[in-house]
This record gives C-alpha cells, sequence and structure tokens, in this order.
C-alpha cells in the first residue's frame, strides 16, 4: 500500500469518526405516546469535550440525556460509544455515569459507601476500594467527610459526592443533568468553575444538560441548543451568541433588540434596508469574518438583531456610516458593572430599545437621564439579519461547522 | 425538568402483580360473586341450598319488619359519623395545633385505644354502665337516684359505644389534613375582616375537607354493618343490619337471605360511596371552572 | 412538604374541653377495667386487692390455646399480607401494564367492603371449596382483608422516595436485582414493617371475620373474649383484658415514640413523623 493510499484511508469518512468521535446519535427520536419529546437527531460529541445541551424546559434535553444514560429507550435511531452500539444497552452495561439534578445521593449509606457504589457493583473490594475512594473524595474535596450520612452534608457538598460517585467508575462519558440548579447563586457559580477545572483535568467528555444559558456559555466547549425536541443549532458559545442560526436561538440567548424593514439594496460587501426606522440602514459582514451575509433578494420583508451591549448612546448624531436609532430615554437602570437603558425610538412607537453600556469610570448614569433625547448608534458589521419568520439562507461561501458536515 | 417517571411497560401483566391478583379473584372476587348467587337461591330445608333462581330473598327484604333494621341501621351510623364530625374536628384542630411535644402525645392517647382490641373497648363500657358499674354506683352514693339505672340494651348505649370506637377513624384523617393546613391563611382572613366563625367557615372547613370526607366515610361505611357494639351493647332490642345477617347466617342457617340481605348492604354502601364522591367532584369541577374562568 | 414552624393559633376553649371530655370517655371506661382487675368482693361486700385474676387468667388452658392460636394466625397472616402487599405495591409504583387501573382500584376493596360481608362470602367460599374451619381458613381470610393496608403503606414509601435514586444504582451498575436488593429495599423497608405491624394489629384484633371463619376449637383471642362475655361478666376477663391492654400500650409506645431510634430515612421535616399507618388513613 503507498503512501498515498495509506493517506487516503486514514482521511477516510468512517475512520476519522472512528478516531476523533466517542458518542453519535444517529437519527435519535423519542415520543412519549403522540408528544414527540425528541424530534429526530443527529450529533456527534467528540472525545474529551465538555458539551452541553441547552434550551427551555420541556425541551427535549433531559430526554436526550436519558436516552444516553439508558433510562429511556429511544423511539427510532441508533447511538454509537466508540463504534459500539449502545441505545438497546440498560443503564447498568453502558460506561457513561449520571450526576442527577437533586444527586439521588442513597440516604440509606453514608459518604464513603456512596461513592463506593459504583465500585462494589463491579465486585471490587479491599485496598483497591478505599484507594480509588480516597482518591475521588480527594478530586472533589470531600475526603474528610468520609463516614458522614449524606443527609448532613449541604447542597454543595452533596453535589461533590455526588460528582465523586459518578466519576469512580471512570466512565467514558459523565452526564450531568442540570446538576447545578439546585444550589443557591453563588454557589452556583463556583461550582461551575470547579466543574470546569475538574473537566479540564480529567479530559473526559462531559454532556451537561442546563437550561441557564449563562452557565452553557462560560463551561461548554460547544452547546447544543435545542427547542421543541430539535436542535436548532450547535457551536461554540461564541458561535451561538455571536451568529444564530434561528430566530429561536436569537431570542433564546441573551437579548436582542429587532427592528423590522425590508432589503433595499444589497452587493457582496453590504445589504441595505429601508423600513419603519425612516432611515437606511446597513448590514456589514462581522469583521473577524465569522458571521458572512445572508443571501436576499429586494424588498424581503426582513428583521435586523442587535445586541444591547453593541449599541452606544451617544448625545449626538454618530458617524455617518454607523447605523443609529433616535430616541428617548425612558428608563435608566444602574446594575453596578452596568447601565441598562430603555430607549422609545422616536420613529417607531412600538420599538423600545435595550441598550447596555460598561460603567467605565465615567460613570453613564451621570451623564445621561431619563428624558433625554439620544441616539441609540451600532456599527453595520455588529449586527445579525433574520428573515420574517426564521433564518436566511447562508451564501455558499461560507463553511458549515464539522459536526453538521461529518454526517450523511 | 420535571422528572419522569419510566416505569417498566409491560404487555400483559407484570409476574410481580399475579401473585396479589390471583389472591384477589379467588379469594375477593369469586366469593362476592358467589354471594351475589346465593341471594338469588332458594334456602333448602335443613340449612344448605336448593339451585332453583328466586328473587324470593330480596322481596322478603323489602318486609317492614327488616326494612325498619335498614332504617334503623342507617340513621345509627349516620348519626355516628355526624357525632364523630362534631366531636373529632375539634379534637383535630387542638391536636394539630398543640405544639410539638404535646401533639405527639396527644396523638399516642388517641392512638392506643384505637389499637387496643375492639372487644376489650366494647366490654370496658359494658363494665362501665353495667347495673353493678361504678357509674351507677357513684351515682347513687351521690345520691342522684335510689335504684341503679339500666343503661344498657339502649339506643343510646349503642350510640356511645359506637362514637367512641369509630372516633380515631375521623380524628386522624382530620388531624392529618388540619396539620397540612397554612395556618397564615387564617391569619389572612382575619386581616381582611373575617370574623372567627367566618374564618372557620370560610377558610378552614373548605380546606380540610378532603380530611372531613375520607373521615366521614371511615366512620359510616363499617358503621352501617357493626355487629358486635349493638350485640354486646345493645343486646336483643337494638338489632341492625350486621346482626341480622350474622343471625341468618350462623343462627337460622338461611344463607340465601343473608346473601340477599348483604348485597343489599353493599348496595347502600356503594351508593353512600357514589353519592359522597358524587358531591366532592361536582365541588371540584365547578372549582376548577371558577379557576379557568378566572383566567381568562 | 412546608416545613413551617410557625405558631399555630390556640384552639377555642370549648375545642379543648371537647377534646379533654373525650379523652376521659376513651380512657375511663379502661382505667375502671384494670381496677376491678385487682379487686375482690366478699360476700359482705367488702372490696380487696388481689392478683387471684391475673393468675386464673393465665392458668386457664382454654384462654393459653386462645393466645397462641391468635399469634400463629398473626404471624402467617402478616407475613402472606407483607409479602402480596409489597409485590403488588412494587407493580402499582414502578410498573405499566394494561388494565393497572382497575387492579389499582381492585385493590381498595377490602376496604370499603363491609367486614360482614366479606366474613360471610369467605365462608360461604371455604364451605364450598371444603377448606375445614379452623387455623387455615382465619389465615387466609386475614390475609384478604389486611393486604391491603400493606399496599398503601409500601406504596406511599414507594411515591415518597426520588425515583432517580434507583436509577443512580442502575446507573452506576448495579443490576435491576441488585438496584432493588442494594437500593430500593433498604428504602422502602420502614414502610414494609408499618405494614407488616398494621397487618399483625388487624389480625390480632379481628373478631367479625374471625368469627364467620373459625371453626370449633380454633378460636382466636377476640373470639374467645367474646364468647366469655356473653356468657357473662367475670373478673377474669379484666384481668385478661388489662394484659392485652398493657400489651397494646407498649407495642404504640414502641412503635410512635416521637423519636425513633431506628434511622428512619425521611424527608427531614422537623414535623412529628406521621406514622405511615396514620398517613394511610388521610
Amino acid at each position: 500500500m503507498t503512501l498515498w493510499g495509506l493517506k487516503n484511508l486514514f482521511s477516510s469518512h468512517a475512520l476519522l469518526l472512528w478516531f476523533r468521535s466517542m458518542l453519535e446519535l444517529k437519527g435519535i427520536r423519542k415520543s412519549f405516546g403522540k408528544t414527540e419529546a425528541v424530534r429526530p437527531t443527529d450529533l456527534v460529541i467528540q472525545d474529551g469535550e465538555f458539551f452541553s445541551m441547552l434550551g427551555p424546559s420541556g425541551c427535549g434535553k433531559t430526554t436526550l440525556l436519558r436516552m444516553l444514560g439508558g433510562f429511556e429507550k429511544p423511539t427510532a435511531g441508533e447511538i454509537y460509544l466508540n463504534g459500539i452500539r449502545i441505545d438497546q444497552l440498560p443503564p447498568h452495561e453502558r460506561q457513561c455515569n449520571t450526576v442527577f439534578q437533586r444527586y439521588a445521593l442513597f440516604p440509606h449509606l453514608d459518604v464513603f459507601e456512596n461513592v463506593a457504589f459504583g465500585l462494589r457493583m463491579r465486585k471490587i473490594s479491599g485496598t483497591e476500594l478505599n484507594e480509588r475512594v480516597s482518591e475521588a473524595l480527594e478530586l472533589v474535596q470531600m475526603k474528610e467527610y468520609l463516614h458522614r450520612s449524606v443527609t448532613t452534608l449541604s447542597g454543595g457538598q452533596q453535589q461533590r459526592i455526588a460528582l465523586a460517585r459518578a466519576l469512580i467508575n471512570k466512565p467514558k462519558v459523565l452526564l450531568l443533568d442540570e446538576p447545578l440548579s439546585a444550589l443557591d447563586l453563588k454557589l452556583r457559580q463556583q461550582m461551575k468553575v470547579e466543574l470546569l477545572s475538574l473537566q479540564r483535568c480529567l479530559k473526559q467528555t462531559f454532556i451537561f444538560v442546563t437550561h441557564d444559558q449563562e452557565e452553557a456559555l462560560s463551561v461548554s466547549d460547544r452547546i447544543a441548543v435545542m427547542n421543541k425536541g430539535v436542535v436548532d443549532q450547535v457551536g461554540t458559545s461564541q458561535e451561538i451568541y455571536e451568529f444564530p442560526r434561528t430566530l429561536f436561538v436569537a431570542q433564546f440567548i441573551g437579548s436582542m433588540n429587532t427592528i423590522e424593514g425590508e432589503v433595499k439594496d444589497f452587493n457582496s460587501q453590504a445589504i441595505t434596508l429601508a423600513g419603519s426606522a425612516k432611515r437606511i440602514l446597513t448590514v456589514k459582514p462581522s469583521r473577524d469574518g465569522f458571521r458572512p451575509l445572508p443571501q436576499v433578494q429586494s424588498g424581503l420583508a426582513v428583521q435586523m438583531m442587535i445586541r444591547p451591549e453593541k449599541l452606544k448612546v451617544l448625545k449626538s448624531s454618530p458617524q455617518p456610516d454607523q447605523n443609529y436609532i433616535e430616541g428617548m430615554i425612558k428608563e435608566v437602570l444602574y446594575k453596578g458593572p452596568v447601565t441598562q437603558f430603555l430607549i422609545q425610538a422616536k420613529e417607531i412607537p412600538s420599538l423600545m430599545m435595550t441598550v447596555v453600556q460598561t460603567n467605565s469610570a465615567v460613570s453613564a448614569k451621570k451623564t445621561f437621564n431619563m428624558g433625554d433625547r439620544v441616539f441609540a448608534a451600532w456599527a453595520p458589521e455588529d449586527c445579525i439579519l433574520m428573515g420574517k419568520d426564521g433564518p436566511l439562507p447562508v451564501s455558499v461561501f461560507e463553511t458549515e461547522p464539522l459536526e453538521l458536515r461529518a454526517l450523511p | 425538568m420535571s422528572s419522569q417517571k419510566s416505569r417498566t411497560r409491560y404487555k400483559l401483566v407484570p409476574p410481580i402483580a399475579l401473585p396479589t391478583m390471583g389472591w384477589m379473584l379467588w379469594f375477593l372476587m369469586i366469593p362476592m360473586g358467589i354471594v351475589l348467587i346465593y341471594s338469588l337461591v332458594m334456602k333448602g330445608i335443613y340449612g344448605g341450598i336448593v339451585w332453583q333462581m328466586t328473587f324470593e330473598n330480596y322481596e322478603r327484604a323489602f318486609d317492614w319488619l327488616y326494612l325498619k333494621i335498614f332504617l334503623q341501621s342507617l340513621k345509627l351510623a349516620l348519626l355516628t359519623a355526624i357525632s364523630c364530625l362534631l366531636i373529632g374536628y375539634p379534637m383535630a384542630y387542638v391536636i394539630a395545633t398543640a405544639n410539638q411535644k404535646y401533639r405527639s402525645a396527644l396523638l399516642i392517647l388517641l392512638i392506643i385505644p384505637f389499637w387496643t382490641n375492639f372487644v376489650v373497648r366494647t366490654y370496658a363500657l359494658k363494665v362501665l354502665f353495667s347495673e353493678q358499674g361504678p357509674l351507677n354506683a357513684a351515682a347513687m352514693a351521690l345520691g342522684f337516684f335510689s335504684e341503679p339505672i339500666s343503661f344498657s340494651n339502649s339506643y343510646g348505649m349503642v350510640w356511645i359505644g359506637m362514637v367512641t370506637n369509630y372516633l380515631p377513624y375521623m380524628v386522624l384523617p382530620l388531624y392529618v389534613s388540619i396539620e397540612k393546613f397554612d395556618f397564615s391563611l387564617l391569619e389572612a382572613g382575619r386581616d381582611l375582616g373575617a370574623s372567627s366563625w367566618n374564618n372557620f367557615w370560610k377558610v378552614l372547613v373548605p380546606l380540610t375537607k378532603p380530611g372531613i370526607i375520607t373521615g366521614f366515610i371511615l366512620v359510616f361505611t363499617p358503621a352501617l354493618g357493626e355487629f358486635l357494639i349493638p350485640d354486646l351493647l345493645g343486646g336483643a332490642r337494638s338489632m341492625l343490619m350486621g346482626n341480622l345477617i350474622t343471625e341468618q347466617f350462623l343462627k337460622m342457617r338461611d344463607w340465601p337471605f343473608g346473601s340477599a340481605l348483604s348485597i343489599i348492604l353493599m348496595s347502600i354502601v356503594l351508593i353512600s360511596l357514589v353519592i359522597v364522591i358524587r358531591v366532592w367532584m361536582k365541588e371540584e369541577q365547578t372549582k376548577v371552572e371558577a379557576e379557568a374562568a378566572h383566567g381568562h | 412538604m412546608a416545613t413551617e414552624h410557625r405558631a399555630r393559633p390556640s384552639p377555642p376553649f370549648f375545642a379543648s374541653l371537647v377534646t379533654a371530655g373525650t379523652f376521659l370517655l376513651l380512657y375511663i371506661p379502661l382505667f375502671v377495667l384494670v381496677t376491678y382487675s385487682f379487686v375482690q368482693t366478699d360476700l359482705d361486700g367488702n372490696s380487696s386487692f388481689t392478683w387471684n385474676w391475673y393468675y386464673e387468667a393465665v392458668a386457664d388452658s382454654s384462654l393459653q390455646q386462645a393466645l397462641w392460636m391468635s399469634l400463629m394466625v398473626g404471624v402467617w397472616s402478616t407475613l402472606g399480607a407483607t409479602l402480596l402487599g409489597t409485590t403488588a405495591a412494587l407493580a402499582l409504583e414502578r410498573t405499566d401494564f394494561p388494565g393497572k387501573k382497575i387492579f389499582d382500584a381492585l385493590t381498595l376493596v377490602p376496604l370499603i367492603v363491609p367486614e360482614i360481608v366479606m366474613a360471610l362470602s369467605l365462608l360461604i367460599w371455604f364451605v364450598i371449596l371444603k377448606i375445614s374451619l379452623g387455623g387455615i381458613s382465619i389465615v387466609l381470610a386475614h390475609i384478604t382483608f389486611s393486604f391491603s393496608y400493606v399496599i398503601i403503606t409500601v406504596r406511599t414509601r414507594l411515591a415518597d422516595f426520588d425515583h432517580s435514586l434507583e436509577e443512580a444504582a442502575r446507573d452506576l451498575g448495579a443490576t435491576p436485582w441488585k438496584t432493588f436488593w442494594k437500593v430500593t429495599f433498604p428504602l422502602i423497608w420502614p414502610g414494609i414493617l408499618s405494614g407488616a405491624l398494621m397487618a399483625f394489629t388487624l389480625s390480632f384484633d379481628d373478631f367479625l371475620i374471625t368469627f364467620f371463619t373459625a371453626g370449633v376449637g380454633s378460636d382466636t383471642l377476640p373470639v374467645k373474649l367474646y364468647s366469655m362475655i356473653k356468657f357473662g361478666i367475670s373478673p377474669k376477663i379484666n384481668a385478661l383484658s388489662t394484659l392485652i391492654l398493657l400489651a397494646t400500650a407498649l407495642l404504640v409506645l414502641m412503635i410512635f415514640r416521637p423519636k425513633r431510634s431506628m434511622k428512619t430515612i425521611s424527608k427531614e421535616s422537623g414535623e412529628t413523623s406521621v406514622p405511615d399507618a396514620l398517613k394511610a388513613l388521610g
């Protein structure tokens, strides 16, 4: 076999998947009676990835996770772990372990026995058992609680024990079902960081289900945003936030100011809009080339979306190459690190713009007051264009993300 | 978010349910079916039955003689249930509002007689109220009357026996629902100008209704077929359905007639259960409707 | 489960009065019974303290026999009812099958059928089946009326605990069988225990159904007591009743101690743990 042939073989589709992907979902579907909890879904999760599934409650993310764990059987489709089909295996024969939403620690067993449970099921005992339990407890910094009753532990401590218990069998994939939702805010933020550093150090695949977007954005390598049983978009936090591919993703993640209009003119560099704003607004591809221009025709009804932090509040009219809307400050909300302005657009009675500005040395609050006439301005590169009822097709030059291409 | 319960689905019946199902069929359903069949056949001359279908047993049961016994039983069961409710509600309230320490003590005090042998309890009442009993002795010593009064074998005695016996069945469910009651609602009621009476009637009672209904069913149903209390305390004079049926079965050996009587007893119990549940459901229904109307 | 420790309103005076009065009415007869069991009255009408009635009661061989019968019937019917009740509770809480709702409804039948109807239906059935009336027929009858109570207590327990505990065990590599013995069973054990206790008490207390299904010479204690009472009031009955009373009180105190020494795994509520048996009624 020639070197070329070898190279060709290695780059072939199947082997690529074999080496690089850990977990592969093919056409997974789940229905409970008539309700479709998860519609046919393809997904590939890489080895060592911190992968989140994000969505509102009832979007199917937990059902998807439960199918990975083996607690639900898919109605259709297949799941492969390292190329081996697992979707028909019972939970105890899968190399996945789960951290449950409310931890599900066994109340009749102490900390040690809870953590040792998985090992005992594998008939491991004696010194190996002891060593591995204390190793796992050390990992979560709970070594001194060895013989405490789990019911006496605080929420954060229970969380750690649940982690140690799930990690002790060295699972190929760790499934986390909203593990932070039962904790209070402070603890949640702390545990989030700990979880991330734990994952970085173990280099294990974590699949993390959450409805909290900030949580998902800050810890994940990649996120799958789900809505009504469908994975709307898969991508890095940045992709999801900066370049939402569906209306739902745009509106669910962060907040958006939406201005309606129609396409007036377009070329490869820019699209101009006319409409309710009574001013020509321009859209350009983002500076890093991350977000290309979509394909449009003249007269197409569209909506322009701008994140609040991309807007600037100005007293005088901005540079001519900037987009802007004139308006009046209706409310100034001082929030500590940032100030949020609500600006009533002059020409569009139904439009209330939200602007968030960092409170730098010159405090924003001092210079702007309620009732001030101001301009909310933004760069043409900083806005997203969507169709009236859904996303617009993206130009053919744009490359699709790997996970969408990887599967036929 | 809401943890779905993943239950193992079986196409037929899980093996684990089979023993109980079999038992229920064999010792509950079939025997009851046989009672129904027996109620429709004729009595043999020397006990036993003759396999010939007849409605005679039911016709006989609607004789005024027996009808009177039915009514008497119904009256006593109702009276017992209402008395238990009237006595039990304040008791449950006292127990539920007592502080932690006393609450457990009061509950235990209530449960001890409840768990004490039924025959012993009934017998104790009989002793207390007997002609040579302490009550008569005390009354005579205090000079209330010169001759011992016979309490026994009276309707009143049976009533006292029934109420004391069934009271815990009323108090416990009432206690459970009053205990769960959020007492700040009473403060809210007060705050909005409700009198104590209105507060009780318009807030506490509606919210503890499940307890009231459970208690009522738990007292009324067994009281209807009670045998021992009227037998020991009421003597021959207050014959009730339970005694009548027992007599037909164990003394008269008229099993078909006894079966017919028990079918009637069953029917009364079921009908009253259905009525109670209907009334309750109706109220729930109007509540739901009201909420729905409110929402729009 | 709202654990609120706020002060509750003090009840109106008449309610306390009713409560006190009723407790008196419940306890005075028992008190009188206990007192009488120690009193001996001679021909002149003078009363004195005595243990005689206790000696007589304990020495009575027919009573010993009845007690033995009661205990045996209690133990066997408790075993049967607990087994039936626990398996049925597991089936109802953990599986789905066609006709489950009907099964569920039918398990409540023994609770609403008047005792006397169940008693005579079983009597007829035993006669038809030619099962001789005695210990075995009593045990069969007792299982029939008591397993529903076990179902209720075990189910409450099963419904109470987080289903994900079982999933966690499976997730950690336990087979269904191991999951049951390592997790489910230890957690529902208190429920099974209180169900069994309830079944035993029901069996030990039962009069009517035993009265119908007992044959000659197989009287249990309550039936024996009944026939003695029918025969006439005797001080021996007082002594026997006192003994039964004492045993019950000890049992109740043991079970419903405010703070159980046995670690029961309940949701950490500061409230008095309403015993499962009690919950079953509510």
